[in-house]
């Protein structure tokens, strides 16, 4: 029964921040706040329900290939999501009107793909001509 | 009576989840159908993938099934490299 419940419980919570996910990935304005809705805490949620399916069953076997597909999803999904928004500010996908900052702006070059560590060369000079 | 009732709400709570996840299930679909770019389409179809193991485990509880987490195993592994592939692919398209 307690254990039940406990699944009861994690169904629930899973099944809220699965559609909190989808909600946030068709209201969301943009990409990248797309992205981040829908990579964590669509993981989330679907942790959740694994958890459940662990508690659900009580099996030692169960409970570790369950923890292997939670190990599996926190690990890939952060990576994922880092790629695609990677891929996607490369390919030019325009920011939202509301963004404050975009620390990529300085450092990359969309002519020639360059991506540095440091500001670019001219806005450094900029900044040190604004410093003197 | 109580034994009753802790036999009826396991059931009805994964069926109750199935139809929040079939709903949530259409909102990213609708994102899929209508993303403006290519990036917007391959995140909603990757957290289409997501909810798809979130179904399959809930499946896995409703019929008492535990074998039916190794599916949700595989479509977790598929699709990150299906999306992993689909970054690659948009980066290397968009530098000459």
């Amino acid at each position: 029964m307690f254990f039940e419940l406990i699944t009861c419980f994690l169904l629930l919570i899973g099944a809220i921040f699965s559609f909190i996910a989808a909600l946030g990935i068709v209201r969301m304005p943009d990409l990248f706040t797309r992205m981040q809705a829908a990579a964590k805490t669509g993981t989330l949620g679907v942790g959740c329900t694994i958890l459940a399916v662990a508690t659900f069953f009580g099996d030692i076997g169960v409970a570790t290939r369950a923890g292997l597909v939670i190990l599996f999803l926190f690990l890939t999904s952060p990576i994922a999501a880092h790629m695609i928004a990677r891929a996607g500010y490369i390919s030019g996908v325009a920011l939202w009107s509301g963004s404050v900052t975009d620390e990529m702006r300085d450092q990359y070059d969309p002519v020639t793909h360059h991506l540095s560590s440091e500001p670019r060369k001219k806005s450094d000079n900029d900044s040190q001509m604004l410093g003197m | 009576m109580t034994l009753t009732v802790s036999f009826q709400i396991v059931p009805f709570t994964a069926m109750l989840t199935l139809n929040i996840f079939a709903i949530a299930m259409i909102f990213a679909m609708v994102r899929l159908l209508r993303g403006p770019s290519l990036a917007d389409r391959v995140v909603a179809l990757d957290l289409v993938a997501a909810l798809a193991v979130g179904v399959i485990a809930v499946y896995a509880i409703l019929t008492e099934q535990p074998m039916l987490l190794r599916a949700g195993i595989v479509v977790a592994l598929v699709i990150f490299v299906g999306t992993v592939a689909f970054a690659m692919y948009l980066e290397k398209r968009a530098k000459p």
